[in-house]
């Protein structure tokens, strides 16, 4: 394999709501930002891929405008994936692979306030048995809050989760959602769809973000300290929600099998409701050593199609800033925890 | 820039085709609007309903069709309060995966069942059926819970 990696990162503060720029007007300064951090030249990157969904905007083909926020010309080697940016850096990573090209800019953005989220993402679901009865994203995640708590659990364990993420995003800049409370003041206010409160779900955010891949001597020209991908694997299960062990996550357990996920300290994890974290948690076997999600995670800010890439940028500037020498960044995409990307970064 | 000075216009999406659900739903839809509840035996002989066309495991093309209960096992469930406009009830009401007597996978539906406090996991439930059925899943308007319950 050739050595990757993430030489830059750069995200939007997350809100909830970007009315007065559209998409391109987002990414133009995020986009700016990653480059103008990676030390490359605009010109000189190799590959471009974007991760995005039309739904959100509600009209096909609508990344093609966040093309404009690259500068797309000369013609310029390019692709898109419509899933969150974490599998368009799968796609970058792959790309750096075959060895002609040494750069990548990888991006993603998502504005959740567009429509009513809950209900559009009912179209991720099966179209047939399932989605014409519209259940909407927080009840689907309340199915399997409950089937996780009846597994040997308590509420209380997911009050802690969104207190301690709440808190910790204290410190983050770039975080929508941040406060101080006591987790068992939590569990005194009533269920929004039950057992969920609406404490254990995510905001709905706008944001955008964007990384700079750089394989091998470019990569140690141009960051002190790059942060090596050392593995990186994705995995997915069953459509079908009955089908599924809703209390476990096999596919996170594989993928950070592929991709080696031991021995880190850190490890932000894409865990958009609360009880999902230590499913999680469990499935890449982290034991209380590690901190898990110190920016937040997605409690804290949760735009649609770029929380995912956040996390892996997230467990990368702590590489590159020298905070860590070995962490992991996680992304999940379908209802339910149902495809899960495992991303182990070190310093070498 | 004043908020006024925003422009707002309404984007309505339509898709203005129609299209088969191919052999596997389509043979589920039909029993659906004639009263059945079929399902479909995967590789490991386990019975998947709804069916799938492919198994979800292997991926192998599935074609045994085998006819299940109508009533069924709560294996999770999740209590709406508060209805959204497109939910099949206008009431509070359940989300329920539910293990039919006969499959060995659970059905995504509604429960009518007045009250939170009347529900429970591994309770048992029974299909509503709707007068006028068409072929597709909300041809089965909710569960209720089975009587003596």
């Amino acid at each position: 394999m050739r050595d990757v990696a993430v030489v830059s990162f750069a995200q939007l503060p997350n809100v909830r709501s970007e009315d007065k720029r559209n998409e391109v007007e987002m990414l133009m300064p995020v986009i700016s930002e990653a480059i103008e951090g990676s030390g490359i030249p605009r010109k000189e990157i190799g590959f471009t891929v974007s991760g995005s969904c039309d739904y959100l905007v509600g009209a096909p083909f609508s990344f093609v405008t966040g093309l404009d926020a690259v500068g797309a010309w000369p013609p310029i080697q390019e692709s898109h994936v419509e899933m969150d940016g974490a599998w368009a850096l799968y796609e970058a990573w792959v790309r750096l692979q075959h060895g002609d090209l040494d750069s990548a800019l990888v991006y993603s953005f998502g504005k959740s306030s567009l429509g009513p989220l809950r209900d559009i993402m009912v179209l991720q679901l099966d179209p047939y048995c399932v989605a014409p009865l519209w259940p909407d994203s927080i009840s689907v995640a309340a199915l399997q809050a409950r089937a996780w708590l009846e597994s040997g659990h308590e509420e209380s364990e997911m009050a802690e989760v969104a207190a301690r993420s709440r808190r910790d995003a204290k410190a983050n800049p770039m975080a929508q959602l941040s406060e101080e409370r006591d987790p068992a003041t939590l569990l005194e206010e009533p269920y929004l769809v039950s057992p969920l409160r609406r404490h254990d779900c995510p905001p709905l955010s706008d944001g955008a973000a964007a990384m700079i891949l750089a394989a091998g001597d470019l990569a140690r020209e141009v960051c002190e300290r790059p942060a090596w991908i050392s593995g990186l694997d994705h995995r997915i299960e069953a459509h079908g929600l009955g089908v599924r062990d809703l209390t476990t996550s096999p596919s996170t357990a594989l993928a950070g099998r592929h991709a080696g996920g031991t021995d880190v300290e850190v490890a932000e994890l894409h865990a958009p409701f609360t009880h999902q974290e230590p499913i999680l948690r469990e499935a890449l076997e982290l034991g209380p050593q590690v901190t898990v999600n110190p920016s937040g995670g997605a409690l804290a800010a949760n735009a649609m199609m770029v929380a995912g890439l956040t996390r892996i940028g997230e467990a990368a500037r702590r590489i590159i800033d020298g905070s860590a020498t070995r962490s992991l960044g996680h992304a999940t995409s379908g209802p339910c925890l149902q495809q899960n990307l495992v991303c182990v970064m070190e310093a070498r | 820039m004043a908020d006024t000075d925003v422009l707002v216009a309404p984007n309505i999406l339509e898709y203005p085709y129609t299209r088969t659900v191919g052999p596997v739903l389509g043979r589920f839809m039909t029993g659906l609007r004639d009263g059945r509840i079929e399902g479909i035996r995967a590789s490991d002989g386990r019975v998947l309903v709804p069916p799938a066309e492919y198994d979800p495991v292997t991926s192998e093309s599935l074609d045994q069709f085998v006819e299940v209960g109508q009533a069924g096992v709560v294996t999770t469930w999740a209590w709406v309060t508060e209805p959204r406009p497109p939910h099949p009830l206008e009431r509070p009401f359940a989300w329920a995966l539910i293990r039919l007597d006969g499959a060995d996978t659970a059905l995504l539906h509604v429960v009518d069942a007045g009250d939170e406090s009347k529900m429970a996991t591994r309770m048992r439930v029974r299909v509503r059926w709707r007068d006028h059925r068409v072929g597709e899943i909300q041809d089965i308007a909710c569960f209720v819970p089975e009587e003596g319950q």
